[in-house]
């Protein structure tokens, strides 16, 4: 039986020629990023801009969404969000959050429950006080510094100062541009998307971590190799299972993206596209960064000249 | 090299085989899971029966989840109320008058007394009122409830201190979950979770409920149940409260309560038997009883008001002295606003008003959906994985596809064990460590690639490569388990659920991806004697 490569053997593409495109090109989309996050900004859930989401499905299987977002905005309770989502007559609505305090909110569930309950089913119903919704912007923010400081300090204990730095600067531009992707696909932001970005913390660590290992390893192998071809070779060694598990990771992920139901797809979705980011940084952005940092800075000195080299 | 001995076989063979056991009774339905208790033979111990089974969340099998707060200033509003009537007590009993009143502050009272030595009598009286925080298990902390400080000038104050608010919003929290426990329990829904959070928040989690609004309702109201006599309007010892009749026109009502809803201890629903309209009967305790009596005797013609959490719902002429200990409110209810009434009144009444902060709230039929799409998920995923790492590796893929079924199996017996919740991003977890699980069969079968491309034996790079892989792993796994401790700490509820499936997803890949596939490849070494890898 024939098995599949995805990655031929032996290979000994120049990975490090390209960062004078990954490299600048990344600034340029993390700064893009950063300018869109202040300008168009995140859109962010009522988990924690607080207010009400409901979704309310037709007992007909017909919904009338102009019908439904006219009588939402005649309740007086400001701005609505109308969508239909399904084929069953699915209907969702956002209330923003009411002035006055925590009991504010009830009234708005209250009113449409009222009104729309005769003719819906009400699937969900979230509501989100003032105070929750700060908590929760507060414990998401804490959570995502906490986690690069936690993998710092990991990495800092396991690795050499350089590999750290290098995959921790990767780590950050996959933060980064995991969320210039939910500013740009308008997806809702919300505690599950601090998930996804934990998640992908996670993984973009473990992809350079993977790589990184490989490099450790050479590096005590071939102690004069320059630093450029010692990370070719790294890249090249690990590129098969980089590519392996990249595609079963995402392989799993397009089965929740396409199987998952509406509630799970966002954060698939993400995820996803993660994976892509993660794998295209470990290679194309921390790797490089070894190259300006200067990976043996602190060994080059004690090295003896000659016939290690010749090892292999 | 490539050696397992029996005992370590059958170890790991052990451990799998318990743990996939362990999940078993997660397959199964609650009854399923009793009939089958009830049908073993007595002389099996119980123990050795796996009993403890994955709770579903909220998000998967339909329910409410609704954050409480408890309204602090209203609770300081009613304890100050309570210090203002001890304080009026101690100046009747030592015959002090104050200047201008007694007057209610934010978190206190204070009063004005210039004569220095009626202070010197009053005083001491006074700090009897503060009492000193602690219990038995934390001891004395020094603390007291109440601080009374006087000015040169006779002002005296007695304000709740920062640990006297603590303390007391402490026990109303308490107070408050045992009354919610009752009126929640009256709904007859299943294993309701009702439980602080912080200090002055409850959680109160219901599953599988039909109507949520019925229980918000019942969660938030008060229930402060007040017998008091309709007053003068103008006169000086009255609140003007709205009458429910009336369409909630102000009516003054004799700030004197003459039996409250604490002195209850019985209401039902019934109909009257005149007019065919849905009552609640009640019965009180002795103590309200005489009271009872004695106003309904003493006034008989009057209009006696039944305040409900300061709205009168009703306000009936006493046409005599009743005498017996019951009565009964009307008050053009409905059938289940009378049997809502009747179970406040039962479960009694809150210590402060609660605020609902957050409320989620899944219908049934959305959480079965869930619950298919995330199946379907796995069952696709899991099939993809399978086949690509065939396609791949061949036959080692087929042990890396034994290893990942098994993987999944410990994950859902581990979790069964643990009593762990399953929420629809637990789901999305589950499917996404099928991804990221064979990565450390990955990881040892290119390694075992190289190693025998590198002119190693096929036993010797066998070896070599999990032993240079397993380094590599440990740290994947422990910077991917880094985020996911940071999200369980940081996360509630369904996002914790996903933080669960995570960390116990990497404990699991470490058994099965190095032990697991370890010794099915020495096993298959033994009997095929290959020459060369089968990828």
């Amino acid at each position: 039986m024939r098995l599949v490569r995805l990655w031929p053997e032996n290979s000994h593409f120049d990975f490090m020629s390209l960062r004078r495109f990954s490299l600048p090109f990344s600034a340029l989309i993390s700064v893009l990023t950063v300018v869109m996050l202040m300008t168009v900004g995140l859109n962010f859930g009522i988990d924690f801009k607080g207010g009400t989401l409901m979704e309310i499905q037709s007992k007909t299987g017909q919904a009338d969404v102009g019908k439904v977002r006219q009588t939402a905005e005649s309740f007086g309770f400001g701005e609505v969000e109308v969508q239909e989502f399904g084929t069953a007559g699915g209907v969702s609505l956002r209330f923003a959050i009411q002035p006055g305090g925590e009991a504010a909110q009830s009234a708005v569930v209250q009113r449409a429950r009222d009104t729309f309950g005769p003719e819906y089913d009400f699937q969900r119903v979230e509501t989100v006080g003032p105070r929750v919704s700060n908590e929760l912007v507060q414990s998401g923010t804490v959570g995502i510094v906490l986690s690069v400081i936690a993998v710092l300090f990991y990495l800092w204990f396991r690795f050499e100062r350089e590999l750290a730095i290098g995959s921790i600067i990767g780590t950050l531009h996959d933060i980064v541009l995991t969320v210039g992707f939910f500013v740009i696909t308008r997806h809702e932001f919300n505690m599950t998307s601090i998930a996804a970005i934990l998640t992908i913390v996670g993984y973009s660590l473990n992809e350079t971590v993977v790589v990184f290992d490989r490099t450790r390893e050479l590096m005590r192998r071939y102690k004069t190799m320059p630093t450029t071809e010692l990370l070719n070779l790294s890249i090249n060694h690990t590129m098969s299972r980089t590519i392996m598990t990249a595609t079963t990771t995402a392989l799993s992920l397009l089965a929740l993206v396409l199987f998952g139901g509406r509630a799970i797809e966002g954060f698939a979705q993400v995820m996803l596209y993660g994976v892509v980011i993660c794998t295209y940084s470990a290679i194309f952005i921390s790797s490089p960064m070894l190259i300006y940092i200067g990976l043996r800075s602190s060994e080059t000195a004690k090295v003896p000249e000659g016939k290690v080299a010749a090892a292999e | 090299m490539l050696r397992f001995s029996k005992s370590k076989i059958i170890a790991t063979m052990a451990i799998i085989v318990i743990g996939l056991l362990l999940a078993v009774p997660s397959t199964m339905t609650r009854e399923t899971r009793d009939a089958f208790q009830r049908s073993l033979p007595g002389w099996v111990p119980s123990w050795l029966i796996p009993s403890r089974a994955i709770v579903l969340g909220l998000d998967l099998q339909g329910g409410s989840h609704v954050l409480l707060e408890v309204d602090v200033p209203d609770l300081l509003r009613t304890q100050s109320t309570q210090i203002r009537d001890d304080i009026r007590r101690i100046l009747r009993e030592t015959r002090v008058s104050p200047q201008g009143g007694i007057q209610m502050t934010q978190r206190g009272a204070q009063l004005r007394v210039p004569d220095a030595g009626d202070r010197d009598r009053l005083l001491p009286r006074l700090r009897e009122l503060s009492q000193p925080i602690g219990n038995a298990v934390i001891g004395q902390t020094g603390n007291r409830d109440i601080d009374v400080a006087v000015t040169p000038e006779g002002l005296i104050t007695l304000n709740f201190t920062e640990a006297g608010v603590n303390e007391r919003v402490r026990r109303a929290v308490d107070q408050a979950i045992e009354v919610l426990r009752r009126r929640v329990d009256a709904l007859g829904t299943t294993e309701p979770n009702i439980q602080r959070q912080g200090v002055d928040r409850i959680l109160v989690q219901v599953p599988g409920l039909q109507d949520p609004q019925r229980l918000k309702d019942i969660l938030g109201r008060t229930a402060k149940l007040e017998f008091r006599l309709l007053g003068q309007q103008g006169a000086a010892d009255v609140d003007m409260l709205p009458m429910r009749d009336a369409g909630g026109q102000l009516t003054p009502v004799e700030r004197q309560i003459i039996v409250e809803g604490g002195d209850l201890v019985d209401a039902q629903p019934a109909f009257d038997s005149r007019t065919n309209e849905p009552i609640v009967n009640f019965r009180f305790n002795i103590r309200g009883a005489q009271r009872f009596g004695q106003a309904t005797t003493e006034n008989i013609g009057r209009p006696l008001a039944i305040v409900l959490d300061n709205e009168v719902i009703s306000a009936p002429t006493i046409q005599s002295a009743i005498t017996g200990g019951s009565g009964q409110i009307s008050g053009r209810f409905s059938v289940q606003q009378a049997n809502d009434l009747a179970v406040l009144l039962r479960a009694g009444a809150l210590p402060a008003k609660l605020t609902i902060v957050e409320e989620r709230t899944v219908g049934p039929g959305l959480g079965a959906d869930s619950i298919e799409a995330g199946k379907m998920a796995t069952y696709v995923a899991a099939i993809l994985v399978m086949i690509f790492m065939f396609a791949t590796y061949g036959l080692f893929g087929l042990i890396a596809n034994i290893a990942l079924l098994v993987h999944v199996g410990l994950i859902f017996g581990l979790m069964s064990v643990l009593e762990a919740t399953l929420t629809l991003p637990g789901i999305a977890g589950i499917v996404l460590t099928i991804g990221t699980a064979v990565d450390s069969n990955v990881l040892i079968y290119e390694r075992i690639r190289e190693e025998v491309k590198a002119g190693r034996s096929i036993v010797s790079g066998v070896q070599a490569g999990f032993e240079r892989a397993f380094a590599t792993i440990v740290d994947s796994n422990s910077t991917m388990a880094i985020a996911a401790v940071i999200l369980f700490f940081l996360g509630s509820g369904p996002v914790r659920g996903f933080a669960v499936v995570f960390i116990l997803g990497i404990l699991t890949t470490v058994i099965t991806a190095v032990t697991l596939t370890r010794m099915m490849i020495a096993l298959w070494y033994h009997w095929a004697r290959p020459k060369t890898l089968p990828f």
